[in-house]
């Protein structure tokens, strides 16, 4: 079933105003906390609701906080991340356009709870006009005694701010995030120490993606264990699924976790079926970084049960049969599509955003992107297939932060799976061009 | 990308946006204002003709009494940046695989021969730059193109002709609200 938490009255006429949000049940949670809640109750919800960091890797965001350092007389900071780069991935830019005051909310809240009385939402750059809409937002919250100096008369304040970045991918990463945040160029730092020890400035710091905060107000609203009921075994709760590529609709929605992949896909709530009545070829179910499974593979595991829309039914199989939820970003591949064209666009994108502070993934992006491009035009050979697994193995594992890792394991699973394009990439290059895989216009776009 | 030398006649923000901008700095901590920056320097870019010149950034350095190189490197590692004159309007193109699996080639043959450039390149009267770009988040509503402030998604050629003769009459195309 559809089940709309986060994204409850989206459809609203208004619903980005402060006072339409307000009267739609808006900042109770705030209320609730600040006048009966201790911030070590909010925390402790937090921990029992099973919340898992919805910006990629599903680290529990209750123990996350637990792990933030609490020195004396040093202040301490909660980041959201709402830089939402990674391909396929574009539900926190609806929830931030459509709702803005739930992602202030769950701001105010979860800083309470972690004892940050300045806090920053750091944006992607090219959402410029979003920033617009939560700086209006923000400045109603203002206004309302939501923000500021002792907040509702509890004593607690807050001063919740926007900063952009300047479209750079890396900076979604949390500590090229806190280094951006500071007005550097965005490399990742060595960890540890963790930004809990040391963040932004030098001080204790939580980063938090943008659907992990909003998440935290229905955890308050209703109970840890409430929240905990929704979704399936250790995922609970409800995700924002982004869906593109080639979708009867495709667009963001908001799932119970537990529905099968079949559902998500074919469903009249969901996606509707592929589009322009052609067949699945192909599904990356969590953002560019993570493996492409085939047809055979996308609606059932390997052992032929229903795949479902969990953390743990997406990855398993591991590598050689699954893949994983990651950030959401749900790629759809009908049967003309090219499997060599989309890898050789998200090895260029890895290229194009590695930061190039270490070399194995400086490099190495550019090499897997010169060879797959020679592939994907014909122009190559058998030993590149093979090439590419060796780049792969040498970026992988030794980097600072995980973009190397982002930018190996598609590559790797998109040989694992579909060997055979690749090789026919080589054994027929007039052909490979003449075909036009992913140059078909699909109607469904021609207005 | 490295630093490109490239010079314009000193420019200065207006005493409303000086306003604006020391508002921003002083949002930051004691000694932390150099995170004020970025903005700064997209502000920069709207007010002086969408580009950063050296002086540009020189004066920023200023502004916010840092060395002009910390300017530079932030300036050059964010892809945002312009680092040259551009035309009046900048489209920047999706390219990435979820676009890429709804025509986004097609978008970008189309762009170059209607507006006879090639990505990369801005028309002979100035008026548009075309450019690639990595994912913008749109994903689901591709194949898509930015144009400073606004995102223009479900592009079709037809589309594209709107857009293009809107903006040669000095009007932003709206989009359709989902
Ligand atoms: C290369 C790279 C890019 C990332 N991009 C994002 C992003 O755009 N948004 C995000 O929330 N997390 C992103 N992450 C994950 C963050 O580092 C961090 O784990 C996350 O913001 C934590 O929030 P969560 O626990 O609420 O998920 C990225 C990680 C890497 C390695
Ligand atoms: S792939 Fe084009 S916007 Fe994401």
């Amino acid at each position: 079933m559809s089940r709309k938490i986060l994204l409850e009255h989206d459809d609203v006429p208004g619903i980005e105003t402060f006072d339409v949000y307000r009267k739609h049940g808006g900042y109770r949670s705030v209320e609730k906390a600040l006048k009966t809640m201790s911030p070590q109750n909010v925390v402790e919800e937090v921990q029992k609701s099973g919340l898992r960091g919805r910006g990629g890797a599903g680290f529990p965001t209750g123990m996350k906080w637990s792990f933030l350092a609490k020195p004396e007389g040093v202040p301490r900071y909660l980041l959201c991340n709402a830089d939402e780069s990674e391909p396929g991935t574009f539900k926190d830019r609806y929830l931030m356009e459509k709702i803005p005051h739930r992602l202030i909310e769950g701001m105010i809240v979860s800083s309470y709870a972690l004892g940050a009385n300045t806090s920053y939402i750091y944006i992607r750059g090219e959402y410029m006009w979003i920033l617009d809409i939560l700086e209006k937002a923000i400045a109603e919250a203002y206004a309302n005694g939501f923000l500021g100096k002792n907040i509702l008369g509890s004593g607690f304040d807050l001063d919740l701010r926007v900063a952009p970045g300047g479209g750079a991918y890396i900076c979604g990463e949390e500590t090229a995030l806190i280094e951006s945040l500071e007005g550097k160029r965005g490399n990742p730092r060595l960890k540890p120490p963790f930004p809990a020890v040391k963040g932004l400035w030098g001080c204790p710091t939580v980063v938090n993606n943008v659907e992990s905060i909003a998440a935290v107000v229905p955890i308050v609203n209703d109970g840890g264990d409430e929240y905990a009921k929704i979704g399936l075994g250790k995922s609970t709760g409800t995700k924002l699924i982004s869906a593109s590529g080639n979708l009867v609709r495709p667009g963001v929605y908001e799932i119970e976790m537990g529905i099968t992949v079949e559902e998500f896909i074919y469903g009249d709530q969901y996606c509707r079926g592929i589009a322009n009545n052609k067949k699945l070829k192909a599904c990356i179910p969590g953002g560019s970084s993570v493996p492409i499974l085939p047809a055979h593979l996308v609606t059932k595991t390997a052992e032929g049960t229903d795949r479902l829309m969990t953390y743990e039914s997406l990855a398993e199989g591991g590598f050689a049969s699954g893949s994983m939820l990651g950030s959401g970003g749900f790629i759809v591949f009908d049967e003309d599509q090219c499997i060599v064209r989309n890898t050789w666009t998200f090895a260029r994108f890895y290229a194009h955003e590695s930061c190039g502070q270490c070399s194995p993934c400086r490099e190495g992006t550019g090499w897997m992107e010169k060879v797959l491009n020679r592939l994907e035009h014909g122009q190559g050979t058998l030993e590149d297939i093979d090439l590419l697994a060796e780049i792969n193995k040498k970026i992988e594992g030794n980097t600072i932060c995980p973009l190397g890792d982002a930018a190996a394991w598609p590559v790797a699973a998109a040989i694992r799976h579909f060997r055979e394009e690749f090789e026919w990439h080589v054994t027929h290059p007039e052909e490979s061009q003449k075909r036009n895989y992913g140059l078909v216009l699909p109607k469904s776009t021609l207005v | 990308m490295s630093l490109k030398i490239i010079h314009q006649e000193r420019q200065e923000f207006s005493a409303e946006r000086m306003a604006e901008v020391q508002a921003l700095i002083a949002q930051y901590p004691e000694g932390k204002h150099k995170s004020a920056l970025m903005r700064i320097l997209h502000m920069a870019e709207e007010d002086f003709g969408g580009w950063l010149s050296v002086e540009t950034m020189n004066y920023v350095a200023e502004i916010l009494n840092i060395q002009a190189i910390e300017v530079y490197e932030v300036a050059t590692f964010y892809t945002m940046f312009n680092l040259e004159p551009t035309g009046k309007y900048v489209f920047e193109v999706c390219r990435t695989g979820p676009c890429m699996l709804v025509g986004s080639d097609n978008i970008i043959a189309y762009l170059e021969e209607k507006l006879e450039v090639k990505m990369g390149g801005t028309t002979a009267d100035g008026m548009f730059t075309l450019k690639t770009a990595e994912c913008l988040g749109a994903c689901g509503y591709g194949p898509m193109l930015q144009c400073g402030k606004q995102y223009h998604e479900h592009l079709t050629k037809d589309r594209i002709d709107e857009i293009i003769a809107s903006y040669r009459s000095g009007v932003v195309p709206k989009e359709i609200a989902r």
